[in-house]
């Protein structure tokens, strides 16, 4: 039974920035910083993407991964993507394809300088290591028309049944070894060292362990975590450039003691404008955020004292809760596996299972799907996952829709009205449920 | 102008049959087919499945197309958003209201995200039946990508097997083989006579033909191009116009509606290459038909597959695959139409646009869904661009790269 709350006291108390934040701030700006200095440095720099990246493998060869992704929503936060898709589409690139792709490109005609104000290095090497989505492919065939630089291709299976068969793995490391390691070893003057590589998954595994504790913390009550806008930050460095470096595990460590703490504490999860201390709806988010009104979306649900327990996008690099770890004694087959298991390959059905999984295992009020308009990837199929999920826990679903970088297409008021009335019907569902 | 009621006599009794096959959504002919034989028929999605192998285990291979203009949506959009292309929905409307009863499952070809994710969506909602996703390799050395295709293959066939096709035998997968390189030899002659007499094969009729190619075996579909071939040889009635020749390119997947087609042609245009209906023509050539017949699929897939929005070009420039086709066609201009949010379709669009202009080609662009009814923007459109080329290329030069 949830906690009797009274629906007019506020939700969400004072600011406070935590350790891991700060740590996590210095990271990233460290890292944007050494790439800009590469022209100088002589270092190298591959693009990739998130969904399925190598970073392990590209460090192992001391190479610095550039994600188009992150780029295209940092440049969101900081409010340029409205100008950068303005660019792209006067280039020709329709109204109707995925966002991020023309923030990206808008990004580098325009001087392609990145989140920290300086100016991104050209690639090295294009790394199409990708999972989940054929808008990749794309993306990265038009940025090889940009760059006069090699391309890499890893084509990843994707898991229609559920599982990942011999065949599927198999595949993907023939790939890994007589295309993606020669192309590497090409870039970057160095051979494969298979022991360095071990040592950097090995260093994987352990910040994998720690994130699953911050994750499955939001199944205490309160939830000492948002496992979806807070999330987006707690998978940062795991997701992108850090995986395999003792800064990662550094930083999950220090995440998850204060985690840990908070949760002994009962407090709840921190947000922007401070921390929420009274939870009175808890939810499982399907569908990546919306980045040029970040901060406002969280808002509406902080205000509400609705907390995200559980979500799909912070799966989006890796599903590590079901188990899964780099693991050191197989390098290229556990490579393989983490490519082949992030959330957008998977199926229909296992996304279906997964999210009744949740809504079930965190104790949920039930499902909200933000459906992102440029994104066929996570969308389409999302009202059927809906309607599923509903008809096997039970709890009511409920479904808004935004963008990822346009702002043309966040609607404020509409989602709020939406949330509202989604909050409603779980008001209106508890009700029932006592009487 | 010919009238628009269509051609008289042979040709449009030929034309008549496809016509009545395309517009069939409930599948009336392959019920009959099933009937007759007593075998399974399995639908595929756009764009590419290796039909030759359910040929060759007695299945009759299905090409299912959206709902195009002939289908209600009642249900169907009740599991899409708005802003996602419309050939899922009406294929899920055509499951829902019972069409597609008659088939015994579906393949889901590796073609974009959405249809990745409908082959998922078939799982849940048609739980009984085959729901086949067909992951085609993206690396295309023979160790790698060919080894992984073929695999596939393999795992395809003894899903059909399962469900009561006959299992699979190299010596009749060589058998369909060679009937599906003697249907794409009738194919291509029809493409041939389009790119030089293009006033004799309206795209209209051919694409009619192409679809009516969706349901038949592929014994009746050979022979009615051949019928049709032959009745367009005795036909003495078409005459040459002054129209613009034109590729229209884009519709590889969800297909426009066959009003949209008519209305680019009798704006002023003649349709001298396009990639509609494209799995007739999406391995260039014959198959070889000597080797292991399984090996011989994979080649083919692998060496043979035409450029396309779906498929990963490593080497080369995007796009000057198209200017080859211009130039190969003698067409003077190119046509993008592309299915509204059709991502790969639309990313590509670009990259193509830029090579066109730098070989000099004119080009249009607009977008369409398969239920549009209203085409008077689009026929003033290509209309004005017809013209423009018939105004302003060289009158010299017009049409003589086509013969
Ligand atoms: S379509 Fe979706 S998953 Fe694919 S690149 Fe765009 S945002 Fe990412
Ligand atoms: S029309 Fe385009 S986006 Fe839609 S299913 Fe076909 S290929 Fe995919």
């Amino acid at each position: 039974m949830p906690t009797p709350i009274d629906p007019k006291a506020p939700a969400v108390s004072a600011v406070c920035k935590e350790d891991s934040q700060l740590r996590q701030k210095r990271m990233i700006a460290e890292h944007y910083h050494r790439l800009a200095g590469c022209p100088g440095s002589g270092e190298k720099n591959a693009y990739t993407f998130v969904p399925g990246n190598l970073t392990e493998l590209l460090r192992s060869f001391d190479l610095l991964p550039v994600l188009p992704e992150i780029n295209a929503l940092q440049s969101a936060m900081r409010g340029k993507s409205r100008e950068y898709i303005a660019v792209a589409e006067k280039l020709g690139h329709s109204e109707d394809v995925c966002t991020y792709v023309k923030c990206d490109l808008g990004m580098m005609k325009s001087g392609n300088v990145g989140p920290t104000g300086e100016r991104l290095p050209d690639p090295d090497l294009l790394l199409l290591s990708y999972t989940g989505c054929f808008t990749f492919m794309k993306w990265f065939e038009i940025l090889k028309e940009e760059y006069s630089c090699p391309v890499a291709m890893l084509h990843v299976p994707y898991q229609a049944d559920g599982v990942v068969t011999e065949e599927m793995r198999r595949y993907v490391v023939a790939q890994l070894k007589e295309k993606i390691i020669p192309a590497l070893e090409s870039v970057s003057g160095r051979r494969y060292d298979e022991d360095r590589l071990r040592e950097m998954l090995a260093l994987s595994a352990r910040a994998e362990d720690d994130l699953v504790a911050v994750l499955e913390s939001a199944k205490h009550r309160p939830s000492p975590i948002d496992a979806y806008f807070g999330g987006v930050y707690y998978i940062g460095p795991i997701f992108t450039a850090f995986r395999g470096t003792p800064e990662a595990v550094d930083y999950y460590r220090t995440l998850r003691e204060e985690v840990e703490e908070r949760k002994r504490l009962n407090l709840g999860p921190v947000t922007p404008d401070g921390a929420v201390d009274r939870e009175r709806f808890r939810l499982v988010v399907e569908g990546p955020p919306n980045w040029t009104s970040f901060r406002e979306f969280w808002k509406m649900f902080a205000d509400e004292g609705a907390v995200v327990v559980a979500s799909t996008y912070t799966k989006v690099g890796g599903v590590y809760d079901t188990g899964f770890r780099h693991d050191p004694s197989r390098p290229l087959e556990t490579l393989a596996d983490y490519c082949m298991g992030c959330y957008t390959n998977l199926s229909l059905p296992s996304r279906v299972d997964m999210l009744s999984r949740y809504v079930k295992d965190y104790d949920a009020d039930g499902l909200l799907v933000n459906s992102i308009k440029s994104c066929n990837s996570f969308s389409a199929g999302q009202l059927m996952i809906l309607r599923e999920v509903e008809k096997r826990t039970g709890r009511p679903g409920g479904f808004i829709e935004s963008d990822l970088v346009d702002p043309r297409y966040f609607s404020a008021a509409n989602i709020k009205n939406r949330l509202e009335s989604y909050f409603q019907m779980i008001e209106q569902k508890r009700m029932h449920a006592v009487h | 102008m010919r009238s628009p009621a269509g051609p008289e006599g042979e040709l449009g009794k030929i034309v008549g049959i496809a016509e009545k096959l395309y517009r069939d959504t409930a599948l009336g002919s392959v019920r009959e087919w099933k009937g007759r034989t007593g075998s399974l028929a399995v639908g595929f999605m756009p764009v590419y499945i290796p039909r030759e192998l359910l040929h060759a285990q007695g299945v009759l291979p299905v090409g299912i197309m959206g709902g195009g203009d002939n289908l209600e949506i009642i249900r169907g959009d009740a599991y899409y958003q708005s802003y996602i292309c419309h050939i899922p929905r009406s294929t899920l409307e055509m499951g829902l209201d019972g069409s597609l009863d008659v088939l015994d499952g579906m393949i889901f070809p590796a073609t974009c995200d959405v249809i990745r994710n409908l082959s998922g969506m078939w799982k849940l909602q048609f739980p009984h039946k085959l729901s086949f996703y067909l992951d085609v390799p993206q690396d295309f050395d023979r160790g790698i990508g060919g080894e992984f295709y073929g695999r596939a293959l393999m795992d395809l066939s003894r899903a059909l097997t399962a469900r009561g096709a006959r299992p699979y035998e190299a010596a009749s997968l060589r058998k369909s083989i060679a009937l599906y390189n003697a249907n794409r030899m009738q194919v291509e002659s029809l493409f041939d006579l389009r790119r030089r007499e293009p006033w004799k094969v309206p795209t209209s009729e051919l694409y009619l033909l192409l679809r009516a190619g969706q349901v038949l075996c592929v014994e009746d579909f050979t022979k009615l191009l051949a019928d049709y071939g032959e009745a367009l040889e005795a036909d003495t009635t078409r005459r040459m116009m002054d129209q613009a020749r034109v590729v229209v390119t884009g519709s590889f997947c969800e297909q426009p509606p066959l009003g949209l087609i008519r209305t680019l042609e009798r704006s002023g245009c003649y349709i001298v290459d396009d990639d509609f209906v494209q799995v007739h023509r999406w391995i260039r050539g014959p198959i070889r038909e000597t080797a292991d017949p399984l090996d011989a699929l994979v080649e083919a897939f692998l060496d043979q597959g035409v450029d396309s929005p779906i498929r990963f070009i490593a080497g080369g420039e995007k796009g000057s695959e198209l200017v080859r086709r211009v130039r190969c066609a003698g067409a003077e201009g190119v046509v993008f139409c592309a299915a509204s949010f059709c991502d790969p379709a639309l990313l590509d669009q670009p990259m193509a646009i830029k090579v066109l202009e730098k070989a000099g080609v004119p080009y249009t662009a607009f977008k369409f869904a398969e239920n549009n009814g209203q085409f008077q923007v689009i026929r003033e459109q290509t209309g004005t661009f017809a013209d423009s080329i018939k105004l302003w290329s060289d009158e010299g030069n017009r049409h003589a790269d086509a013969h």
